[in-house]
């Protein structure tokens, strides 16, 4: 009776696009080592039974080396041998590095059905695989899959049920490998060709110079589409919406609501000039809407969909494989500026994929210097919204001084903190051209969640603040931090109100500045310490979950006293 | 090992955790590799194994002890 199925496999081999087939449950996948971080699970109907699917993390070997592959061989292991089926995806481009996690599991005593994932890149690499034989060899059912197409899913789930266990000695690691040789040289036929266009820039990608332009041009040409699809949705589909056909209607009911009294200004806010500004009035159907719709969501697009092409083709590893002696400097090696890339998205994802770094000690300083150093999209956006109209160079301004700060206090902490970096082993993946449907789906699920995740806070958020503005609650807690925030940041003391709501949404709290009409040089102040103060109660659970409390409590404390310093030399205008 | 110089592997001078690690990416002793590029300043260094790319840090490549032909 199988109760549950894993997938396990090498890092990158397509699990979690394996795992989509199979169950329907859209998870993301990329191309590189270690995109799936979490375990995942969803149903598998087999005739009449639902067998629960669960995506493990991707590992080299049954012998775990970092948090992620500890969790997946800790799950493996944890279920009774006889109530578990295992499909163990491999990469057939590649298929004596992949064999190896296949002995093991076959030594174990598990149940297993080998799926030869990617069958379709294998012709062209000149590569033929003879699977009756190989099925003959490891004794057990062996089927060619192409995830991404869908090519051979069906008689994947058709042959899970012939899985049995194959007695099979244990073996050390070396006569595994020769193992492994004797099945690979009875099985796989190579024919040789010249190189192609693509592995010479693969070859060109991993060398110092000729790397490093590629990721120049790369990084700088990613920022402009980023900002420029940015731009072009705000400007030509959603601000026409708003202001052509959504406000019309608003205007009606502010008039119907006779421009007063409690209702009118939770719902539409106050009238700037008489009139309804969906920057400042900051009501629940004016401001709120519009920045998440108007102002975040565009780049929340845009952001999402140049991340998503660059995961795909491949490029990341090699990204981190170029600024690994940077990051040495800060305690890290270079695998760690993916979970950077992805904060920039929103800091969530980004601590979470913390998990493929090996230590307690990389993991807090790369959560640390997520949160304190990487605005997430909403609040980019919003600076860009609000610092933007005074020119690019404040904008700037705030990447050269959150760069900064981030660079100084991740030295301090591998100064400081005990260990040692671990060094950087990575496998760099080929490049991949991006599959259309698998960036589409990824795109819409980020979209989606942003969506899901913001959407409730933020109306949530403008209200509580409405009715508390309302009745003057403020005042006193503007009374109270008076002295920080206008003594030491010179800020009027209003802002309190939004620094504190900087807790809940970070594009609310740059939003509620907006009707302060503060000077540039308090705009770029508040900015700052919006992005390196107290991150977002969502990233402080995750914090918690992922640090425990005692690192979250040490991490707050760095932020805090980051946000006093900083706020206050800037405000001493050190940068003016 | 120069760039482009294919080699043997023929000791790995490691620890038991970072020997099993090389051991399960498919480095170990009779395997051949290629040296594909290295970053100055001690920066991290990519080699070939059979079909896949690999990077590692300088120390760790380090410990790979190769017999060239």
């Amino acid at each position: 009776m199988i109760k549950k199925i894993f997938l396990i496999g090498n890092p990158n081999v397509g699990k979690s696009v394996v795992f989509s087939r199979l169950t329907g449950v859209q998870v993301i996948s990329s191309n590189y080592p270690g995109t799936t971080v979490e375990i995942v699970s969803g149903y598998l109907k087999i005739g009449e039974e639902e067998i629960e699917v669960v995506d493990l993390p991707g590992t080299y070997s049954l012998e775990p080396s970092s948090k992620a592959e500890e969790v997946a061989v800790s799950l493996l292991k944890g279920q009774p041998k006889e109530e578990i089926v295992v499909i163990n995806i491999i990469d057939s481009t590649n298929l004596e590095r992949n064999l190896y996690v296949t002995l093991q599991l076959l030594e174990e005593g598990f149940a297993v059905v080998a799926c030869l994932n990617m069958c379709d890149d294998t012709t062209h690499r000149g590569i033929s695989i003879d699977l009756e034989n190989l099925e003959k060899l490891l004794g057990i059912p062996v089927i060619s899959t192409c995830a991404i197409t869908g090519v051979g899913i069906k008689s994947l789930i058709e042959r899970i049920k012939e899985a049995r266990p194959v007695a099979r000695d244990k073996s050390v690691h070396l006569q595994r490998w020769q193992n492994i040789g004797q099945i690979i040289e009875q099985v796989q036929r190579l024919t040789h060709r010249h190189h192609t266009f693509r592995e010479v820039l693969e070859d060109a990608s991993v060398r110092p110079v000729s790397g490093m332009f590629m990721a120049i041009a790369v990084i700088l040409a990613s920022f402009k589409i980023v900002r420029f699809l940015g731009e072009f949705l705000i400007s030509k589909v959603f601000d026409p919406f708003f202001f052509n056909l959504y406000q019309p209607f608003l205007d009606k009911l502010s008039a119907a609501l006779s421009s007063q009294g409690f209702l009118h200004h939770l719902l539409i806010g106050d009238l700037i000039n008489g009139k309804i500004d969906f920057k400042q009035s900051m009501g629940l159907l004016t401001t709120a809407p519009y920045i998440e719709f108007a102002m975040v969501l565009p780049y929340i697009i845009s952001f999402y969909l140049v991340l998503s092409v660059l995961e795909d083709v491949g490029f990341l590893p090699r990204l981190a494989m170029l600024l690994d002696n940077l990051l040495h400097k800060l305690g890290l090696h270079g695998f760690a500026i993916i979970p950077m890339l992805l904060g920039f998205g929103c800091n969530v994802p980004g601590i979470l994929s913390t998990r493929i770094l090996e230590s307690k000690r990389e993991r807090f300083i790369a959560s640390t210097l997520i949160s304190i150093g990487i605005p997430c999209v909403p609040l980019q956006a919003m600076i860009f919204g609000l610092l933007g109209q005074f020119g690019g160079f404040y904008v700037f301004g705030v990447y050269l001084v959150l760069f900064a700060l981030w660079l100084f206090i991740g030295m301090i902490l591998n100064r400081t903190l005990k260990g040692y970096s671990p060094e950087f082993l990575l496998e760099i993946p080929p490049y991949r051209f991006p599959p259309l449907l698998i960036l589409w789906k990824k795109l819409v699920l980020r979209v989606k969640g942003f969506l899901i995740e913001a959407i409730p806070i933020v109306f949530l958020g403008v209200l509580v603040v409405n009715i508390l503005l309302f009745f003057r609650l403020f005042d006193m807690v503007n009374y109270i931090f008076a002295p920080v925030v206008s003594g030491l940041f010179g800020l009027p003391k209003e802002s309190t109100v939004a620094l504190t709501i900087g807790f809940f949404r970070k594009d609310v709290a740059v939003g509620m500045l907006m009707p302060l009409a503060l000077n540039v040089k308090q705009l770029f102040i508040a900015s700052v310490l919006l992005a390196i103060s107290f991150p977002c109660v969502a990233t402080f659970v995750v914090l918690l979950r992922e640090l425990g409390l005692r690192y979250l409590i040490k991490a707050t404390l760095i932020m805090i006293t980051a946000g006093l310093v900083v706020g206050t030399l800037l405000n001493l205008g050190i940068m003016f | 090992m120069k760039e482009k110089q294919r080699g043997r592997v023929s000791e790995i001078s490691a620890g038991a955790a970072l020997q099993n690690k090389f051991m399960s990416m498919g480095i170990y002793p009779g395997k051949e590799i290629t040296k594909l590029s290295h970053f100055a300043l001690r920066g991290p260094v990519a080699i070939k194994v059979g079909r896949s790319i690999l990077a590692l840090g300088h120390g760790m490549a380090g410990k790979i002890i190769v017999e060239i032909e």
